[in-house]
């Protein structure tokens, strides 16, 4: 056999995006209010998905790309500066 | 030293975002959490789960930590294997099993007991969510008294396991609960394990929103409110002394079965004997918390 | 040509045992089951002396055993176990496993019957029922063929064209505790011969951090399987390759996926395994004494299955026996399966006659062989050929109803 042979293993890479663009499943968009937003990073903590960062401004900033609409960030937020809103089609 | 908001902020977690995990998953949440603490230098041990399946298909993972897919009853074996290895190659890294309740209070008791016994230098988590849920939701030996699942259609007969206790009895140096609704007991936890020798045990009660019908958002209020209506408390035992880690906020523990469609329609005595087992349970931690060892 | 190693008289657990320090395997996970526990014995004994440098896991059951020796291989270490029937059935789920993660752990299997009733004596059920698990099989006949094998198997395993865990099989009690003179090889030769173990396709480390064995959809499933069957009968080649190489450097052939004897000009040919092929070399003897020209064939590989071997061998004989020590129920021996399908479809192959017998340690000794062997080239010169599959000494009251009209498949 002087082809070699191919061990074909499943071994698989860490990615982002493992499961797709996850935010296509949402149908509530989590919208951050700034002003009522007191930076106490309960939501980051909270949300299942590890999609919510530190934006620019020093604000929450949600990954719509994958952020899945759970609402637990809204849902823990001490102020309700998150506001759950329907998404467009 | 106890982890702040801060700390775990600053470490990069094991997960990365867009898995093929459920929206509200309290598995997903715990593993976040856990692996910010546990750090890189981690291999984790999976048995068939849940969590086999949000780590999305191959040839794609969710995870970024090394992690090894076992058969179902195996998990501590080959966790045991792999600490062995590391022990003989003289590098130091963090086994760790990440368990659903299945494959830890039922079919992969007989090799967690094991492990236990024979002290492998490795961190057991056992992800509750008090049921089959990978193949549908069906009982497991954790799933409560009086809950629904698609082999209980009329409601649990049987107590669950209480598997923190059984794995105290191997007296190992280390057991834990904790919950997702209360992330810095959750962290902390895990970070005195990271440091702590031998067999390490830590179940986490972990909201399933499909696999109990609540409301998906409520992921972290659920599992607070196990813990402050004393269903699920929260403590350590550390080299056989038991400690209660957060104090319930004595909330009526009709809020926390109100908001699972698992516990609907349960009658008043049946929640006042869910109650009187809680407070029983309660009861006995405290005073255990009073002796020099429990086991 | 020197052999340079130390004879001694040992069991074939004890040369397991030896085989396996010689290795050099790192972690020993084992759980004890007769006639299998004086290797595991023998193992922890060598560790806790100082003469091995093994971790070794006292596991709490077989299942866990193989689970361990996963981890372990997985982590990039050799690793060894060793079992018998229950044993071996119990981690059946898990062998699939060590196959499927391509990780070349070594196991001795001490061949014993499958209960009820309990018998600890030998036949082939246990390893053979697992023949589609995806390990290397190979059955020996002596236990310098025990200790010399599993040195071998771990270079075919561990070869970068196969990475697939293997079984050597000895006969319990037969092999196992019988004392025999074995030539146990020097340390440095042995280093020469089988280097440390470094995986060249995976393993566990945080430095390159995969995930092993997620769910895999349809469209990926099948290749993965195809490239393990590839690797087996690519261990084929190898399982020869690596007895010459064995042979060059320490003295000793045993075969490669099978051991011939006397077949240049027989005119039958005996297919058998384990400790029966000793015996049938003496049955062939007796045979020729007699003036029937008769062959062996002895099967050492299992899995891969030698067809190549099995069609040029048995091609334009007058007919072959085959003896199984295992049986398919309704089917036949699994060896005389194996070669039907070796034979099928190529022009000259010859009739078989299979028996199945010896079960849960019933003596089959070289007249039994030679009883056997007479009775098939009987069957075979006056065309009695009806059926698939015979058993042999069965009590006689018994083999009336077996051999009735009635009794058909
Ligand atoms: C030996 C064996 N039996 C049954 C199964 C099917 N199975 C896969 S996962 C699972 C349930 C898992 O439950 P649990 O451990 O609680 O994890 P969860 O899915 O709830 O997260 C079952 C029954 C299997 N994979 N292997
Ligand atoms: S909706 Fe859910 S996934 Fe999206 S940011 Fe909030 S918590 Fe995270
Ligand atoms: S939880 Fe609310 S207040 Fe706190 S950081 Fe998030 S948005 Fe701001
Ligand atoms: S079923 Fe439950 S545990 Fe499983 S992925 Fe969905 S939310 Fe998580
Ligand atoms: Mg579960």
């Amino acid at each position: 056999m002087g082809l070699g042979v191919p061990i074909i293993i499943p071994v698989s890479k860490p990615s982002k995006g493992s499961a797709g663009k996850t935010g296509l499943w949402r149908v509530e968009k989590p919208v951050v209010d700034e002003d009522k937003c007191i930076k106490c990073w309960l939501c980051w903590l909270y949300c299942p998905e590890d999609v919510i960062t530190e934006g620019p401004n020093g604000f929450p900033q949600i990954d719509y790309t994958f952020c899945k609409g759970c609402g637990v960030c809204a849902d823990v937020c001490p102020t309700k500066a998150i506001q759950m809103t329907k998404e467009e089609e | 030293m106890t982890l702040t908001i801060h700390d775990l902020r600053k470490e990069s977690g094991s997960y990365l975002p867009g898995s093929a995990a459920c929206p509200g998953c309290g598995a997903t949440l715990a593993f976040r959490i856990a692996s910010r603490v546990l750090g890189p230098n981690t291999i984790y041990v999976v048995p068939a789960s849940c969590f086999s399946v949000i780590q999305s298909p191959f040839p794609k993972s969710a995870i970024s930590a090394p992690l090894y897919n076992i058969a179902f009853p195996a998990a501590a074996a080959t966790a045991s294997g792999v600490y062995r290895a590391y022990k003989m190659i003289g590098r130091n890294v963090n086994v760790v099993v990440w368990a659903g309740d299945g494959g830890t209070v039922d079919i992969g008791i007989q090799a967690l007991s094991g492990a236990a016994e024979r002290g492998e230098d490795i961190i057991y988590v056992c992800y509750d969510n008090e049921a089959y849920m990978n193949t549908g939701i069906q009982r497991s030996g954790a799933t409560p008294l009086m809950a629904w699942t698609k082999t209980t259609p009329t409601g649990k007969r049987e107590m669950p396991k209480d598997m923190p206790m059984i794995v105290a009895a191997h007296r190992v140096p280390y057991v834990a609960t904790a919950s997702v609704g209360y992330p810095f007991d959750l962290a902390n936890k895990f970070e005195k394990a990271k440091r702590i020798k031998g067999f390490r045990y830590i179940h986490i009660f972990s909201t399933c929103p499909p696999g109990w019908n609540s409301p998906v958002s409520k992921t972290a209020e659920v599992a607070k409110l196990a813990v402050d209506t004393y269903f699920w408390p929260l403590y350590e035992i550390e080299n056989g002394k038991l400690r209660i880690t957060v104090k319930p906020r004595k909330r009526p523990l009709k809020e926390f079965l109100e908001l699972q469609d698992r516990f609907r329609g349960l009658s008043d005595e049946e929640i006042e004997e869910l109650e009187k087992i809680v407070m029983e349970k309660w009861n006995f931690l405290l005073h255990l918390e009073k002796s020099e060892r429990v086991f | 040509m020197a052999v340079e190693g130390t004879w001694e008289i040992i069991t074939g657990n004890h040369a397991a045992a030896i085989a396996a320090k010689l290795a050099r395997v790192k972690v020993v996970p084992a759980y004890p089951i007769t006639p299998q526990t004086t290797i595991v014995e023998y193992i922890a004994s060598f560790i806790e002396s100082g003469h091995m440098d093994a971790e070794y896991i006292r596991v709490e059951s077989e299942h866990s055993a193989m689970a361990a020796a996963i981890g372990a291989s997985a982590a990039g270490v050799r690793a060894f176990t060793a079992t018998a029937s229950q044993g071996l059935l119990l981690m059946s789920e898990v062998l699939h496993w060590a196959a499927g993660s391509r990780l070349p752990i070594g196991m001795a299997v001490v061949n014993r019957a499958v209960g009820p009733p309990w018998n600890i004596h030998v036949d082939h059920q246990d390893a053979m029922s697992q023949r589609d698990t995806g390990w290397l099989q190979v059955y020996i006949s002596s236990n310098q063929e025990v200790l010399d094998t599993i040195l071998m198997m771990y270079k075919v395993a561990e070869h970068p064209d196969v990475l697939l865990p293997f079984m050597v099989c000895l006969d319990g009690f037969v092999l196992s505790h019988t004392y025999m003179p074995v030539n146990v090889p020097r340390q440095e030769d042995v280093d020469e011969f089988l280097p440390e173990y470094s995986p060249p396709h995976w393993k566990l480390d945080p430095e390159n951090p995969i995930t092993f064995g997620n769910l895999a959809l349809p469209d990926e499933y099948q290749e993965m399987r195809w490239s393990m069957d590839l690797s087996m009968r690519r261990a084929l080649d190898l399982i020869e390759d690596v007895a010459e190489e064995f042979f060059q450097k320490f003295g000793r052939y045993h075969g490669g996926a099978t051991w011939k004897y006397k077949v240049e000009d027989a005119d039958y040919i005996i297919v058998t395994a384990g400790t029966m092929a000793s015996e049938a070399e003496v049955a062939v003897d007796e045979l020729r004494e007699e003036g029937m020209k008769v062959g062996l064939l002895k099967v050492r590989a299992f899995r891969p299955f030698p067809h190549r071997d099995m069609a040029e061998v048995l091609q334009d004989r007058k007919g072959a026996i085959i003896i199984d020590r295992s049986i398919a129920f309704s089917s036949g021996g699994p060896i005389g399966i194996e070669v039907r399908s070796s034979l099928y479809n190529r022009s000259g192959s010859p009739p078989i006659v299979n028996y199945v017998t010896g079960l849960g340690g019933r003596d089959v000794t070289y007249e039994d062989i030679v009883k056997m062997t007479k009775d098939g080239i009987g069957r075979i010169t006056s065309d009695r050929l009806g059926r698939p599959y015979y058993w042999y000494k069965l009590k006689p009251e018994y083999e009336k109803i077996e051999l009735s009209e009635e009794v058909r498949l």
